[in-house]
């Protein structure tokens, strides 16, 4: 097995082109991954922005940590509609009878899922730049917003990687996103939490969004992240380990 | 080595309660086309699927290339190309790239170069550079069974190569597969349409109800059944000959 552990990185190559063409060609993608994050950002901050009162005199960049998220959510259902049609349209047994890293073919589409999030993250970084996002964050901040993304983006993409493994039809593969994409909404993403009715507001403070776009603001502004960091690094880390424990038990029921 | 391709003994598999394989036997020789022929749901799939190391049996033993299949899968693997029941093509990519992805994952030092030798064998060199989801039936089956043929491996499985075909793309698919077995290559056929196993097949087994209840070459098989009485009948065209005299005529044109 020495040949097929040697060409682990090269197969691992192969399958991450294969499926960052699938993104590159499907305008559908595209126009869901980025250029809706953009148009809310611009909604928030052009129409809705002058009546809300976030208690920061820049809202872009109050309001950039959770467009992020939500491109997050919304790409990687694409990743559990990829994984989905692999599945049904016989290339995973294709690839599985083939002498290569077996592994290779689920762990291209968790790879070409951080790629892809990374490319519109930065997208959208720059667009907000340009609406006047600005941050006196510095290099260690920088990457530890980095972290507390690839992290959020590797957890929905293990919860991606059950629904694409054990979906029965291609709705089911990606409906399971839409509650994910509306998560941020009833959170202290776009408002303050203190303007929501209590019971809402107890949900708004207690779910994983709230924790994690809070430290990414402190850490994109240079304010002390205090608890909140800690909090949202156990939320992504414990979805992950979760979520992969039940993705691979799926995985392995179908190979 | 060995003259025997696959060699299959005792081979059992339920699903849950249904008893699918029990105690499959058989031998293919090396260069031979082998068909096995059964009805839906007999389970030929599930032979083909425990043969390319995509499924494990519960007991019985399975060797390819004289590699157990168990114990071994990597080197079955290494040796065989499987073209599953629905066409395992990439629908985005193009044929040319579909070649070439399977290429590299072969290792081949020149995954173009192979691209473009199967694409002009297989009659796709025009449509190498659009994306096989406008592909007719046809075409995809052919661009399937050429990225099977991409490192030319000793044995391939092709299971039902040309259900839901018509019958043009039918008739290139045998054509394809007695190439393939003149030059040297297994075929392993799974069919249910028994004028296929007949056009093509040097051993026929057939699979009913979890077992090879009859193989032989076609001649052995005509011997085990009533012998042919002589009827005088009237032969009419089948309305698939008039099809392909209509259409044959048209090309002429």
């Amino acid at each position: 097995m020495e040949t097929v552990k040697k060409h682990f990185f090269s197969d691992m190559g192969v399958m991450l082109g294969r499926s960052m063409r699938h993104i590159f060609r499907s305008m559908d993608t595209i126009i869901t991954v980025a250029i809706t994050p953009i148009a809310l950002m611009l909604l928030f901050v052009y129409v809705l922005g002058g009546a809300i009162h976030s208690g920061s005199d820049n809202y872009v960049n109050y309001l950039l940590p959770g467009i992020l998220l939500i491109a997050i959510a919304s790409g990687i259902a694409y990743t559990a509609f990829r994984l989905f049609t692999d599945m049904q349209r016989g290339i995973f047994e294709r690839f599985h009878s083939m002498p290569i890293a077996r592994s290779t073919v689920l762990w291209g589409h968790v790879l070409t899922s951080l790629v892809s999030n990374f490319i519109s993250v930065a997208v959208i970084i720059l667009v907000a730049l340009i609406m006047g996002f600005r941050s006196s964050a510095g290099l260690l901040s920088w990457l530890a917003v980095a972290v507390i993304l690839v992290l959020f983006t590797l957890a929905l993409t293990w919860l991606a990687a059950i629904a694409g493994l054990s979906a029965k039809s291609v709705d089911g593969a990606s409906a399971f996103s839409y509650p994910l994409i509306f998560l941020p909404f009833i959170s202290s993403a776009f408002v303050p939490t203190e303007s929501m009715p209590s019971a809402v507001r107890a949900f708004a403070e207690n779910q994983p969004v709230t924790s994690i776009v809070e430290s990414i603001r402190a850490l994109l502004s240079g304010q002390p992240v205090g608890n909140d960091i800690w909090v949202a690094l156990a939320w992504c880390v414990g979805i992950m380990l979760v979520a992969y424990f039940f993705a691979m038990r799926a995985y392995k029921k179908r190979v | 080595m060995t003259e025997t391709a696959i060699q299959v003994k005792g081979l059992q598999k339920s699903y849950k309660k249904l008893h699918v394989l029990k105690g499959v036997d058989f031998e293919v020789e090396k260069g031979s086309i082998f068909a096995l022929l059964g009805s839906n749901g007999a389970g030929k799939t599930t032979i083909v699927k425990i043969l390319a190391t995509l499924l494990k049996q519960d007991s019985g033993t399975a060797a390819v290339n004289g590699f157990d299949v168990a114990s071994k899968p990597g080197n079955v693997r290494q040796s065989i190309s499987l073209t599953g029941q629905f066409a395992a093509v990439d629908e985005i990519l193009t044929g040319r790239e579909n070649l070439i992805m399977i290429a590299k994952l072969r290792h081949l030092t020149n995954p173009r170069q192979v691209a473009d030798d199967l694409l002009k064998r297989f009659g796709l060199t025009d449509a190498a550079d659009r994306r096989v989801s406008i592909y007719s039936g046809g075409m995809r089956r052919r661009l399937d069974i050429a990225m099977s043929l991409v490192g030319k491996p000793q044995l391939i499985f092709l299971d039902e190569p040309t259900t839901g075909l018509d019958p043009e793309a039918r008739i290139e698919v045998w054509k394809t597969v007695k190439e393939l077995a003149d030059s040297g290559t297994t075929v392993f056929l799974t069919t249910q349409y028994l004028d296929e196993a007949e056009q093509l097949a040097d051993w026929i087994a057939i699979l009913h109800e979890g077992r090879i209840i009859a193989g032989g070459t076609l001649e052995d098989l005509k011997k085990l059944f009533p012998p042919a009485k002589v009827e005088y009948i009237e032969k009419q065209p089948t309305l698939e000959e008039i099809f392909l005299a209509i259409i044959g005529k048209k090309e002429e044109k």
